[in-house]
């Protein structure tokens, strides 16, 4: 890019100013560089990934000789074949690269084939032999449960006396429901494309969140020592928690065939591998007991919390952790038991996915709200609103965290007001009562989304900053881009501390060799934690060109002063360049580091008890839908959110999260639905058959605005608050008006059985269950 | 016979010979062409991250269609002209208007979708350049985005939208329109490769002999479905007769009180006169897939691969349609429901191929109504589909004709719900009683769509529909489309 005229009023890029996406100019033109779009050297070798067809087996043999002799195959790779650890897991050293004896899911990797086209390889690798002795698969909850399948220990988390405080409760209310799964759907599947080095070294671009677990594992997995695995991420097309830690093993399996044949491979999932292959967002069944006054003020909850893990560990126990920590959303809930069951099945691991755990909490507690509005025949709203946590009163959650920066019931307020809730409320039901077909509802629910890594050594991140001769400055730092515009407002944080144009400062790929030891880029963390990374880093090289100034200059420190483009030194001013060249020629150094850890936060995992998050980030949607009773079909027809960013580094991109994060949450709870066979076979594994929210199921009425008066109370990046995930539980609005709608069916006389996702075929379902429902209580009431 | 493919790309003509002919156009840009602002999301033609437009002379210019790259077969190109997103920037590195509008929005995130979403804008402001909602909803519905919600997409669209396109492409048309017109002439294409052939006939009596010669060959129309015959069942098609060049197959007229449509008609040109005569199948074609694969895919394609999902097939057996089948030794006409025999088999013989269907128009009193049933309003494939054709004689039931897909192992008519109605009186009472002999017609399979209980429920609720839709056309009983509920 050419040189721009710096600007000399403002500079471009300043923060809490919108300013495009970095690559936005690139991804039109179809010039930003994806994995897949870097040149493919001449003897680039293509991976396939041989998968297991059987839910639960013992391999009893394997032979993969006549795969090793088919034509335009360079090698094949076996568990036996692998020079390290045959591992690839984040924590608990569970998810073997390729299987040993015994497969746990359909679609579990057991060999690779490196081939000189991905053809050859796919064709080569349905040659071999493999028998297998069937074991019984367990693949739902119930199952799990029944079979007492975990696959970690069940945990408890307890405040009060639930259970007494259950039967000194004056009123009552039960629900269970089940929670489908989610795919990620990123656009772009897994992909890594290794370049074998000398020594025996080898540089992965792989599209992953967590450069730094793919490098170890990789290592770990080739026997080499960290510094032998470098691993490169520019930007993904998309992420979303799927890239947290599912990456690593398709890298290994790269790095295995470069390092071996001596040859760059590749390793592309198709959609249809990466579907079956990859780790989602985890289902649950959820069972809850609320025990409340005759306002439905609570005094007791019990929760019962069963997730899916699938066959391996992965991040279960920080998701299903996360799931305990947002079961109270915006509420008190004195006293309180939350049990939560880690279910170890024969289906994929599920893994991290945008609220890791938080919404599967949230949702829960939200359909108690509605749950108990309808036994006592209130208003949800209402509900909700005198159950809110207190401001100086009770506020501390079940786990024992004080809730300091609770704005909840000003959002909630503002939000009612300008959607206009009551009046519509009102109007919804008169609609209902003549409209025989189409029945609407109408829901608003609040978000408190908890802001940190629960396990607390994560909340570091590290930033390399370098400035060269001409004033332009090259940053780097441990965060990813997958799309959320991290780099940017990172950039926008180093440009507005050395007053340059943001244009002077290069974005530039997530490197392991640049900044090590890195977290992944997740739990929304990313510029919150990144930019004060690079701010520390380009104070450092303020300071140094502070001191140099004022001795240069022979002025004081205090008269020195950065302008935009500029540095007013004394009386004078020069550009900021000249003065580094100056510092330059003065032997100054012109690169730093910066090194940040979270304050604050400190946890004791045993007992639930510390301050696990930094601060809370808040929101609110109230949504309407319609539904059609004849056969299911249901539309989110208008939906309002406030939301709040604290003070925006760039309100275009946050508010590009949060319409984004409200219609992936619709998504999950209207028409996304993963389908496993009984056989345990994923049958929906590709958009044909896996629905994402299209371009028309967008609310035709989106009004959306960033909370005005948001600022975070505590100390983060220029006081905004992190948006990649809270705003994906706006969406629970939905099925609450889903769920409003339905029970309009029944003149709102019963509570409407309905599961998630709200498909027409569960809608429906829901409907005919009301009405048998009516018709045995008429029976009743008739005998 | 030739056997190079020439095609236009910028301003130009290009030959490729000794090319794979079932390699997809995606791979071809891709993996030979370093072309690789063109992405795979799904190689199925559902993402539209594969997006690219497709220029065809016309009487009128050249037309543009976006189309999903990741399916079409490289021999496809040829005679058209191809624009991807690399050639939208000025000659000196501006962004084109729909560019720069997606960037102007801040529509782009992660960015992967994005040259997707900009060709189809690119076509759309080529065509119709709508500013309606509605509009652009079908334009993008198959380009899907997991990162924005699509709003800030829309309002680029919106942005653009009703204005002239004064972009290069309009600038050098006239050249372009030359160099189509040279390719226009050019003999038949007959390719081989490594033990495939490909042949794009350019007459039915070509198209014929090809048939006889090659009985087993696979007939090749849009590719929306044998295009993923080799992206997702990975199979070898050794010889593959393309229909899309033979002009007489791509016609659509009025004959005799019937509307007669080639095999080879796309949806998208089907689309305003199955609308202007039978109303609500222009609202089912709106819900075929999406604007890229109803700008590919033909209704003759969606009869001929027997699919007991398939679309259209449950309309036009309840509207009596016929169906004529070829061969070099001449022609014969069946009703289209005798077509589909069962599962997996159809009353096609050897050497024949689907030549035209021809829908007799609604009679004056004829009521028309079908419903598509799916987890996902837009590009999805239905759970289930119901075609009705009523035939009222004062308040009685002179005849119904009731189809479904999704029911049974072929599109099928519900022939005992049907003699349960016909010579009744049109009310709730025979709705209801009709309703419930629906069982005896069919039993529908459970799979990932929906449920065996689910699509018998709603099979029957339709029926309801129906009758709510014709005895009070006042009634607001759709979610979405044309007389559904209004939002705004």
């Amino acid at each position: 890019m050419r040189n721009p005229t710096p600007s000399q009023t403002e500079i471009r890029g300043k923060v809490h100013k919108t300013i495009a996406h970095d690559s936005a100019a690139k991804q039109v033109a179809g010039e930003a560089t994806y994995i897949d779009d870097i040149a493919e050297p001449k003897d680039l070798l293509h991976i396939y990934v041989a998968q297991s067809t059987k839910a639960h087996a013992k391999i009893l043999k394997l032979d993969v000789s006549a795969v090793r002799a088919a034509k335009g195959v360079a090698a094949v790779f076996t568990a036996e074949d692998v020079p390290g650890v045959n591992d690839a897991s984040p924590i608990m050293g569970d998810d073997p690269v390729f299987a040993t004896d015994l497969v746990e899911y359909v679609g579990q990797s057991i060999f690779a084939v490196a081939g000189e086209t991905i053809e050859l390889a796919r064709k080569a690798a349905a040659l071999a032999i493999i028998d297998y002795e069937e074991l019984p698969a367990i693949l739902t909850v119930d199952q799990a449960i029944a079979a007492e399948s975990f696959v970690l220990p069940t945990r408890t988390l307890k405040r009060g006396l639930s259970s007494d405080a259950l039967k000194a409760a004056t009123h009552k209310s039960t629900g269970r429901f089940e929670l489908g799964g989610q795919d990620h759907f990123y656009l772009e599947g897994h992909i890594s494309l290794a370049y074998p080095k000398e020594d025996g070294d080898v540089y992965i671009h792989c599209s992953t969140q967590h450069p730094t677990e793919v490098q170890h594992n990789v290592a770990k997995f080739l026997d080499v020592p960290d510094h032998s695995v470098t691993v490169e991420v520019r930007r993904m097309g998309g992420g979303f928690g799927g890239k947290e830690t599912q990456g690593a093993w398709f890298a290994a399996m790269a790095a295995l065939t470069a390092t071996t044949t001596g040859r760059p491979a590749k390793l592309r999932l198709d959609r249809d591998d990466d579907m079956v292959m990859t780790g989602k967002r985890h289902d649950f069944v959820i069972d809850f007991e609320a025990g409340y006054d005759k306002d439905g003020l609570i005094s007791a909850v019990e929760f019962v919390f069963a997730s899916r893990c699938g066959r391996s560990a992965d991040l279960s126990a920080a998701i299903n952790d996360r799931t305990l920590f947002h079961a109270d959303n915006c509420y008190f809930l004195e006293n309180i038991t939350i049990t939560s069951h880690r279910c170890k099945t024969h289906t994929v691991s599920n893994t991290a996915f945008r609220g890791f755990g938080g919404p599967q909490g949230m949702i829960a507690v939200e359909r108690m709200m509605d749950t108990i509005a309808h036994d006592l025949g209130k208003d949800p709203l209402d509900i909700r609103k005198i159950n809110l946590y207190g401001k100086t009163e009770r506020n501390i959650t079940p786990y024992h965290m004080t809730v300091e920066d609770n704005i909840a019931p000003e959002i909630i307020a503002q939000l009612e007001e300008q959607s206009n809730y009551a009046q519509r409320r009102t109007e919804i039901r008169k609609f209902n009562e003549t409209s025989p077909y189409l029945k609407k509802g109408i829901a608003l629910t609040p978000v408190k989304f908890g802001i940190s890594f629960t396990t607390t050594f994560l909340n570091q991140a590290g930033a390399l900053l370098h400035v060269y001769t001409d004033g332009s400055v090259m940053l780097n730092h441990g965060g990813t881009e997958m799309g959320q515009g991290l780099f940017i407002k990172v950039a926008q944080v180093v440009a507005e501390e050395l007053q340059i144009d943001v244009e002077r400062v290069k974005i530039t790929a997530t490197t392991t060799d640049k900044v090590p030891n890195t977290s992944a880029t997740a739990a929304s963390s990313g510029a919150d934690m990144n930019g004060k990374a690079a701010q520390i880093a380009a104070r450092t090289i303020k300071e140094r060109l502070i001191e140099f100034a004022a001795t240069h200059y022979s002025v004081a420190e205090n008269t020195i002063e950065f302008l935009p483009n500029r540095v007013k030194i004394g009386k004078e001013t020069i550009p900021f360049a000249e003065l580094v060249s100056q510092a330059y020629m003065n032997r100054v150094s012109l690169s730093a580091t910066g090194f940040y850890k979270t304050p604050k936060i400190h946890y004791d995992a045993e007992n639930y008890s510390g301050r696990p998050f930094y601060y809370f980030a808040y929101g609110a949607a109230v949504s309407e839908a319609v539904i059609d009773t004849l056969t299911g079909e249901n539309k989110i027809s208008r939906v309002d959110i406030i939301h709040d960013t604290g003070k925006s580094l760039n309100p275009a991109i946050d508010l590009g999260q949060i319409e984004g994060g409200f219609i992936q949450g619709m998504g999950w709870l209207t028409t996304e639905e993963l389908v496993f066979d009984q056989a345990g076979v994923l049958r929906t594994h590709a958009p044909s058959t896996y629905k994402i929210p299209t371009c028309s199921d967008r609310p035709e009425i989106f009004n959306m605005e960033i909370y005005d008066a948001g600022e975070n109370s505590e100390d983060s990046i220029h006081k905004s608050k992190a948006v990649g995930e809270p705003p994906f539980m706006l969406a629970i609005s939905t099925f609450s008006a889903i769920t409003d709608a339905v029970s309009s069916t029944s003149n709102y006389t019963e509570f409407p059985d309905l599961d998630a996702p709200a498909t027409p075929e569960r809608v429906l379902r829901s409907i005919e269950k009301m009405k048998l429902a009516k018709n045995s209580a008429r029976r009743v009431a008739a005998e | 016979m030739r056997n190079t493919v020439r095609f236009v790309h910028n301003g130009h003509i290009r030959e490729l010979d000794a090319i794979d002919p079932t390699m997809t156009l995606l791979n071809f840009l891709r993996y030979e062409d370093a072309l690789t602002g063109t992405k795979e999301g799904c190689a199925e033609g559902d993402c539209g991250a594969c997006t690219v437009v497709l220029g065809d002379l016309t009487e009128h210019g050249i037309h543009y269609q976006a189309v999903n790259a990741c399916i079409q077969f490289l021999p496809m190109l040829d005679g058209r002209e191809l624009i991807t997103v690399e050639d939208l920037k000025t000659e000196d590195g501006k962004l084109h208007p729909v560019q720069q509008a997606l960037v102007n929005t801040n529509a782009t995130q992660c960015g992967f979708c994005t040259p997707g979403f900009a060709m189809s804008l690119f076509a759309e402001m080529h065509g119709k350049n709508s500013s309606e909602l509605s509009d652009i909803n079908n334009v993008l519905a198959g380009n899907l985005c997991r990162c924005t919600g699509y709003g800030p997409i829309i309002e680029a669209a919106k942005s653009i939208a009703d204005s002239a396109p004064a972009d290069k492409f309009a600038a050098r048309q006239s050249e372009t329109i030359k160099l189509l017109q040279t390719l226009s002439k050019e003999e038949s294409l007959s390719l081989q490769w490594s033990g495939r052939h490909y042949f794009a006939p350019k007459t039915t009596a070509e198209l014929a002999a090809l048939l006889t010669q090659h009985p087993d060959a696979t007939i090749l129309a849009g590719a929306t479905d044998v295009g993923l015959w080799v992206t997702k069942q990975h199979r070898e098609l050794e010889t593959v007769i393309y229909v899309g060049q033979v002009e007489v197959l791509k016609e659509i007229s009025i004959e005799d009180n019937q509307l007669v449509i080639g095999a080879g008609v796309t949806y998208t040109k089907a689309w305003d006169l199955l609308q202007e005569h039978f109303d609500d199948f222009g609202e089912l074609v709106r819900r075929v897939a999406s604007t890229q694969i109803r700008n590919s895919g033909t209704i003759g394609g969606n009869i001929a691969n027997g699919s007991p999902i398939g679309d259209t097939p449950p309309a036009l057996i309840a509207l009596g349609a016929n169906l004529t089948l070829t061969s070099k030794d001449g022609s014969r006409d069946i009703l289209l429901e005798d077509f589909f025999i069962q599962y997996g088999r159809q009353d096609l013989k050897p050497g024949e191929f689907v030549e035209k269907v021809s829908i007799p128009l609604l009679k004056g009193d004829g009521i028309f109504k079908c419903y598509k049933i799916s987890k996902r309003f837009d590009q999805d494939i239905s759970a289930l589909c119901g075609a009705f054709h009523l035939q009222l004689d004062g308040t009685k039931i002179k005849d119904i004709r009731i189809c479904y897909g999704g029911m049974a192992g072929t599109p099928a008519r519900a022939v005992k719900t049907e003699k349960a109605l016909i010579g009744r009186e049109w009310n709730l009472e025979t709705v209801d009683a009709a309703m419930t002999v629906m069982g005896e017609d069919f039993t529908p399979l459970s799979d990932m769509r929906a449920s065996q209980e689910y699509r018998m429920m709603t099979a029957q609720n339709l029926l309801k529909k129906f009758y709510a839709e014709t005895s009070d056309p006042d009634a607001v009983t759709r979610l979405v489309g044309q007389g559904s509920l209004s939002y705004a």
